[in-house]
């Protein structure tokens, strides 16, 4: 066994992973933040947006519960560890930095598929026909990744303080809904909308929800997998060498 | 290879402050090595650096003939780390904490599990394994901490104060096990405070001061090279006078603390022979004499400059 292998450092990654879910997501508070959350999001767009048709209200859904639940809990990993000094004993073990950064992106990203899995299930029981689920399926691995990675991005701060982390995390991911074409259509925005929208990586995974469920896309499908791929790996490739650097000011 | 640790102008700044300026030493497979130095002078800072927990800025470090800057993975590989302070997940019980440390090192499950039995068994946790570690005590954390080390078989153990503040039957224990792991081949680097544990464990010594290493020996070379001078303490059923004592043969000083006479000697020998004379020529008794070898916490305090010689 070579420990510095690729293959290994990723079994290791899935250690770590295995380890956040039992220490930061299987907790009561999290679990109810999971499942309450998307409830709540359905009672409030469907409340306040009975004039919009039930497909879009259910894909502004989809993707707003993966954006915030795969963004939740992985900030805060490195804070908690840090204060707690269990980074130290990560940093001394044979694992890379690199490592400890995909354990918790599989973490976040297996928390997300899981939390958004009950607001599919409220859409289809609601009689939402599910016209492309293969597409679906992919759109929602690959943002979940994504979304994961830019969660890894927003805890490079080094601080130990998960509060000031969070709402820094805030702060960035509440425009970012606004922007997404998650309350307005893309095709009801203005040009200067679309510029801000094409930015944010949350838009094209609304728009392959939208598609999966009603056939109606704004972007051609490919464009919208090959960006949430594109943001993928540019946020995971930077959490990744931001970390390597800020980790050591943590300890 | 007779270096399992090769640290070479070790340098770490942090802004202006240069907490480690070039320190260089080597650690021989087998031995039990003391780092020893007062608060500030950069113990744990170089104990980070020598473990891959924080970059170095200068020099180079070698585990076991690896880089620990650039092969890192393969250097922790083969080594296990006891911080001063727990760092086991307190969320998670003894077990789980380390079947998550066989994980990470790449252990096979039933290597794993075996292991753990045994080293919880060994350090007396055996009753607690399925407790979670945020209801332990101090001791049984630190012995927790020293398993989770301990579970891959490391050829090379890095303690941070393993004894600080545990009480004396956690610290026997600890020490017990230190000592049967050396036996059977295991490097210690030790950091402490505490001199006897130093001076009973340790094959060779270094002395950190102000980022820079000021001696490296074994201990008792380095008592007597440090401090060459011997206490000879001795007490008589009546009173002597002093000139009487500070003018025997090989007596270099003398002073009295009730009816305890403190003389310092380059000749023992050469004292307790004249100090026997006297008593017979004077006929007064001798009631307690004992030697008092140089100590290592006097030739800490000398070479940290906290005591002039």
């Amino acid at each position: 066994m070579n420990p510095a292998a690729y293959g290994e450092q990723v079994r290791r990654a899935w250690v770590i992973a295995r380890k956040d879910i039992r220490v930061y997501y299987l907790k009561g508070p999290v679990l109810i933040f999971g499942i309450f959350m998307p409830v709540f999001l359905f009672l409030a767009f469907f409340l306040g947006g009975r004039q919009l048709p039930l497909a879009f209200l259910v894909s502004g859904l989809v993707g707003m519960t993966l954006f915030f639940t795969s963004t939740a809990v992985s900030p805060a990993i490195f804070p908690w560890e840090g204060q707690a000094r269990t980074l130290e004993r990560l940093a001394a073990c044979p694992v890379t930095v690199e490592a400890i950064v995909l354990g918790d992106m599989i973490a976040s990203t297996l928390f997300g598929i899981g939390v958004t899995a009950i607001t599919l299930l409220i859409g289809l029981g609601l009689g939402l026909p599910l016209l492309h689920g293969i597409v679906l399926g992919f759109g929602i691995l690959i943002a979940a990744c994504c979304f994961s990675g830019l969660g890894m991005l927003l805890a490079v701060p080094p601080t130990n303080l998960p509060s000031n982390i969070m709402m820094l995390s805030t702060l960035l991911k509440f425009p970012l809904v606004f922007i997404s074409g998650i309350f307005v259509p893309l095709e009801q925005m203005p040009a200067w909308g679309l510029t801000l929208a094409a930015c944010s990586p949350l838009t094209y995974f609304t728009d392959v929800v939208r598609y999966a469920f009603s056939g109606v896309h704004y972007f051609p499908v490919m464009v919208d997998i090959a960006a949430l791929a594109l943001f993928a790996l540019v946020f995971t490739a930077a959490a990744m060498r931001l970390h390597r650097r800020s980790m050591p000011r943590r300890l | 290879m007779p270096n399992v640790i090769e640290v070479e102008s070790l340098i770490k700044t942090f802004g202006a402050i240069t907490a480690v300026d070039g320190i260089s030493f080597e650690v021989r497979r087998g031995e039990i090595f003391g780092f020893l130095g007062p608060n500030g002078a950069g113990k744990t800072t170089t104990t980070r650096m020598l473990t891959g927990v924080v970059p170095i800025d200068g020099g180079s470090v070698r585990i076991f003939g690896h880089d620990i800057q650039k092969e890192p993975v393969l250097a922790k590989q083969r080594f296990g780390v006891v911080p001063e302070t727990s760092n086991a997940y307190v969320d998670l019980t003894a077990w789980q904490n380390l079947m998550l440390v066989g994980d990470l090192y790449g252990l096979g499950r039933p290597r794993a599990e075996r292991r753990s039995s045994d080293l919880l068994e060994i350090l007396g946790l055996s009753g607690r394994r399925d407790q979670k570690v945020k209801g332990y005590s101090k001791g049984m954390k630190q012995r927790l901490i020293l398993a989770m080390a301990l579970l891959h078989e490391p050829e090379l153990l890095f303690l941070d104060e393993p004894t600080s503040g545990l009480d004396v039957q956690s610290t026997q224990m600890i020490l017990g096990l230190l000592r049967d792991l050396n036996a059977d081949g295991t490097t210690i680097f030790l950091t402490t405070h505490n001199m006897e544990e130093a001076n009973r464990l340790c094959d060779r010594v270094g002395i950190i001061r102000s980022g820079k290493m000021v001696a490296i020996d074994a201990p008792e070379r380095l008592k007597t090279a440090i401090d060459r001078e011997h206490q000879v303490e001795v007490s008589f059923d009546r009173p002597v006078p002093a000139e009487a004592i500070a003018g025997l043969d090989g007596v270099a000083g003398a002073s009295r603390t009730g009816d305890v006479w403190q003389i310092t000697t380059g000749n023992p020998d050469l004292t307790i022979r004249s100090l026997v004379a006297f008593s017979g020529d004077r006929g007064v008794t001798i009631l307690t004499l004992n030697t008092l070898a140089p100590s290592l916490d006097r030739a800490f305090l000398r070479l940290t400059g906290e005591e002039r010689p």
